[in-house]
């Protein structure tokens, strides 16, 4: 193999495994280790400015950074990357808005119009804001959030937790037109903005139109997000006793849960496919078992069975998940007689659907065979060159924190459209290695392993919070079992830089690995290297990291993989060609050169 | 220093055929200097222990003194184990190997403690051909008082302080050949594609198997005028032979070319397979053995590999025809007969 290039600034941005899994690229382990610190301001900052919204997120992100906790290979759960994020919120200052950037008095002459009040609009407000931006949203809520608004329920997203972070970025001076749903694009654009966001989400709910009885049953069977918003808005106070949840993702886990809450005695949740294969998150799925929902797994909708005009029951046909070489999965009906569930009222949650009734096909915007805007690769540019698109509405759904990553995105198009410049030519993030050692043994960062497992977190009482839909569930953790958490993070940022001239081939890094990440070996393809190693390097989207030839002819190679970065190699290294350094990756965002 | 050292290991890494991870085979954490050889023999040792399965509470491992001697300390933490007096690492072997024959014993000493204080204790443990692996961590300097030079340090060899050493040496391979140690060899703690494979034919030897492993001291002893210094032993080392080790129940796969390729079997039916680059030359052969070295010392090479291998050698159990039961497991009734078994001992040199 060629010797890795630690300079190209993906290498160790890779390494940081949640960083690197998290769409807006979080630094994690720095925040981490700013609450072990109990400087929750700090850690609080370091989130806004990367995610905008860490109070929500530390609730009800979609957490793709912890499958990807290193911490997870090593022991079996990964840390609670998610709950300590909601720490550092929860204890944050009063008035952290003093942190914040300045919003300049004197404007840069630029209007921006942002359509829909959700977190990818939110995001791009928050980064042009600052640079002497004047921004207009418009949606048609009654306030900001979006879909964190209408569609997350309020026990797992407190309304006082949203209107705090979505208060902080209106009162950074956006012009707001609530109550205002946008019906024509063309009228937007007749207003001369300078750019136009569209951050719509995917506002429709997937329907099952052609299933017998749908139309009958009409009156007692919703979609999955209208209902909820419904609720929310307190057009809906109570539900039937026996419901039936359709859909298996998360949509469907909140309507469930929302359910139960409402009035409903009797709520299970029928998905066609597997158990295994929902896509809604495990957490919360978990959620809603143990809040006594049962999952009905491999049950196909057949009809809705409506009798003297209500809505009495389903029919269900049952089948199994079969597999063929490729792992393409078909759903064979078992032959079984048609299953019957009783029920007041179905939720359907099936699935979104991105929808622009009110742009015009001659306004010039292209949309694709799907629906979807045509957008210019990475720069969020619609077929119009002033009209961006980000969130769900770009790509369709995903979650919060993609829609996040989309706004700053966005927002940097934006600014280098506005000031004239190529899109192309984007800002990179800003990267930084810095040595670590404070002495033979002692280290800028906290390098003993801690043993302990995850924390649980408390929840609310059952029978309480059932009652009152507003109750938040998770109490989130304290700050002494936040502190405990915050010990199991591995600080993966604090790379072991090696400098092959420096090494004397001793072997004492090797030996003095817990994990034998190390060896000195000839070199190799890596498919080869790979099964040469002193331990077993099987998974291949962990890099190895390969030195320039030794004196010795052989060649340095680290298996990323599972290595705890605890810095042993490096205090046994004689010659220092073991290095630790904490390695820091800043998104770039609007503004930045 | 180190002073901690998680308790993660790779979920990867498999068992060995007992049934033992290589975990169970560590010790506690080193307090040696930072890139120390002793360090990287010992890893050596307990990976050599892993593969050959050697369950960890069937090993004993004793020592005597000085950095080296620390090493019990940091291996093994499940075998039994004995950090001695200076010098008497021996005598403890003998003496515990006289009360149990069914362990590993493992003797771990350095140059110092070998060659200079405990010359009597090793010459003897060498002549009664006592059934242990005897490492001998050579760094060729005193690095717990500071690094005044050795017995074993070369004349001329230049350390940190920078005066050369003006004595001879003590080649401890060339005095074990003569003294009738069983197995020779001499390796670098640098090399562990060459130390594990010879530790584990030691093991498997029977009577004494004496292994020299240059062990570089990085704090007193690892200048450019050293002959112990891992650069200094990189450039002038030249290997004997290239050798595998084939424990008794593997099946033996590979092919060499015939009249390079040595063959001893040992007592437990192991194989120790010898490619060499010189055919004439045979590991079994103690005369021979001691012309190589001397050979290479003349040219300013190190040779290393297996010197020297008696598979006929006999043990001092088998010399002193001792009781194939150990001692440590007869009760009363087999160490004391009674009257008339007395009496008929008694009767038979009447």
């Amino acid at each position: 193999m060629k010797p890795t290039n630690i300079k190209d600034i993906e290498y160790f941005h890779k390494v940081i495994d949640c960083q690197y899994a998290c769409p807006a690229h979080t630094p994690v382990p720095e925040y981490i280790r700013l609450i072990r610190e109990h400087r929750y301001d700090e850690a609080y900052m370091i989130n806004w400015v990367s995610n905008v919204f860490p109070g929500i997120l530390g609730r009800v992100c979609d957490r793709p950074c912890e499958p990807a906790c290193r911490r997870s290979r090593v022991e079996d759960d990964p840390v609670a990357i998610c709950r300590l994020k909601r720490v550092a919120a929860d204890n944050r200052k009063e008035n952290i808005e003093a942190y914040f950037p300045p919003i300049p008095e004197q404007k840069n002459g630029k209007k921006i119009a942002l359509i829909g009040g959700g977190p990818a609009s939110l995001t791009v407000a928050r980064d042009l804001l600052p640079l002497g931006y004047e921004v207009d949203l418009y949606d048609e809520q009654s306030t900001g959030g979006g879909f964190m608004r209408s569609q997350v329920p309020a026990f797992r997203l407190p309304e006082r937790v949203l209107k705090e972070e979505v208060g902080y970025i209106l009162d950074m001076g956006v012009t707001t037109h609530f109550n205002h749903y946008v019906t024509s694009m063309r009228d937007m654009l007749a207003k001369d903005y300078d750019a136009l966001f569209v951050g719509t989400g995917a506002p429709k709910g997937r329907d099952l139109p052609d299933l017998p009885g749908r139309q009958e049953g009409d009156a007692s069977i919703h979609l999955g997000i209208d209902w909820l918003a419904s609720v929310v808005f307190r057009h809906i106070e109570s539900i039937g006793k026996k419901v039936l949840v359709l859909g298996g993702g998360n949509t469907a886990m909140d309507c469930c849960r929302t359910a139960r809450r409402l009035g409903g005695e009797d709520v299970r949740i029928v998905v066609r496919s597997p158990k295994a294969e929902m896509k809604a998150s495990p957490w919360e799925i978990e959620d809603a078992e143990r809040e006594d929902i049962p999952i009905y797994e491999n049950h196909v909708p057949g009809d809705f069975v409506v009798e003297q005009g209500k809505l009495v029951g389903m029919h269900f046909e049952k089948v199994e998940a079969r597999y063929d070489d490729q792992g393409k999965r078909t759903l064979v009906p078992t032959g079984e007689p048609h299953v019957f569930m009783e029920c007041d009222e179905v939720l359907v949650a099936v699935g979104q659907l991105n929808s622009f009734p009110w742009i015009e096909e001659d306004v010039g915007i292209e949309f694709d065979a799907w629906g979807l805007p045509v957008l210019k690769d990475d720069t969020f540019q619609s077929s119009l060159e002033h009209v961006f698109f980000g969130g769900d509405a770009a790509f369709g759904p995903k979650n919060i924190i993609t829609a996040v990553a989309h706004g700053h995105e966005a927002a940097i198009s934006i600014d280098l459209f506005c000031r004239g410049e190529s899109l192309a030519v984007r800002p990179l993030p800003k990267v930084h290695l810095e040595g670590q050692k404070m002495g033979v043994h002692d280290w800028l960062y906290h390098n003993q392993i801690d043993d302990e497992h995850r924390q649980s977190v408390p929840v609310l009482d059952k029978a309480k919070s059932l009652k009152d839909r507003l109750l938040e569930v998770e109490l989130g953790f304290g700050q002494v079992v936040g502190h405990t958490e915050t010990l199991r993070c591995l600080n993966c940022d604090v790379q072991t830089v090696f400098r092959v001239e420096e090494c004397i081939e001793c072997d004492a890094c090797v030996d003095a690995c817990p994990e034998r990440c190390i060896n000195f070996i000839d070199n190799a393809t890596e498919e080869e290297l790979r099964t040469r190693l002193n331990a077993p390097a099987k998974e291949l989207d962990q890099d190895l990291y390969v030195s320039d030839v030794l004196p010795t002819g052989r060649v340095m190679v680290k298996d990323e993989n599972v290595c705890l970065h605890c810095g042993i190699c490096a205090e046994r290294c004689p010659t220092s060609a073991w290095e630790m350094q904490k390695y820091t990756y800043k998104i770039p965002l609007a503004g930045h050169q | 220093m180190t002073f901690f050292r998680p308790s993660f290991r790779h979920p990867d890494l498999p068992p060995n055929e007992s049934g033992y991870y290589l975990k169970d085979y560590e010790g506690g954490i080193s307090t040696l200097c930072a890139g120390c050889g002793h360090d990287s023999t010992n890893a050596a040792i307990i990976q050599a222990c892993f593969e050959l399965s050697i369950p960890p509470h069937k090993i004993a491992k004793i020592s005597g003194i000085g950095c080296s001697s620390k090493s019990p300390a940091y291996l093994l933490g499940k075998a039994h184990g004995f950090n001695s007096v200076h010098g008497r690492m021996p005598s403890i072997v003998t003496g515990a190997n006289m009360a149990n024959r069914d362990l590993l014993y493992l003797g771990i000493s350095g140059d110092g403690d070998t060659a200079s204080i405990g010359m009597g204790q090793f010459a003897h443990a060498v002549r009664r051909n006592l059934n242990m692996v005897y490492i001998m961590m050579n760094n060729g300097c005193y690095g717990l008082t500071k690094g005044q030079y050795s017995a074993t340090a070369d004349k001329g060899s230049v350390g940190k302080k920078g005066d050369p050493n003006l004595l001879e040496s003590i080649d401890l391979c060339e005095i074990a050949i003569q003294l009738g140690a069983g197995f020779v060899g001499r390796s670098f703690s640098g090399d562990k594609r060459q130390l594990v494979p010879m530790l584990k034919a030691a093991m498997s030897h029977t009577g004494m198997a004496f292994i020299d492993v240059i062990s570089p001291c990085v704090t007193f002893n690892n200048t450019p005028g050293s002959t112990k210094s891992y650069h200094w032993v990189r450039e002038h080392s030249e290997a004997t032979n290239t050798f595998d080790y084939v424990p008794f129940k593997q099946e033996i796969t590979t092919d060499y070319e015939d009249g390079v390729t040595e063959s001893v079997v040992l007592h437990d039916s192991s194989v120790i397979h010898l490619h060499k680059t010189d055919s004439s030359i045979h590991v079994t052969d103690r005369r021979q053995a001691v012309d190589a070295l001397e050979e290479h010392k003349k040219k300013g090479l190190i040779l290393t590999g297996v010197l020297y291998i008696d598979p006929d050698s006999e043990d001092t159990h088998h010399i002193l025809n001792t009781s194939q039961q150990p001692l440590n497991t007869l009760g009363e009734k087999d160490l004391c007969p009674g009257n008339e078994a007395l009496q008929s001992i008694n009767e038979s040199c009447r």
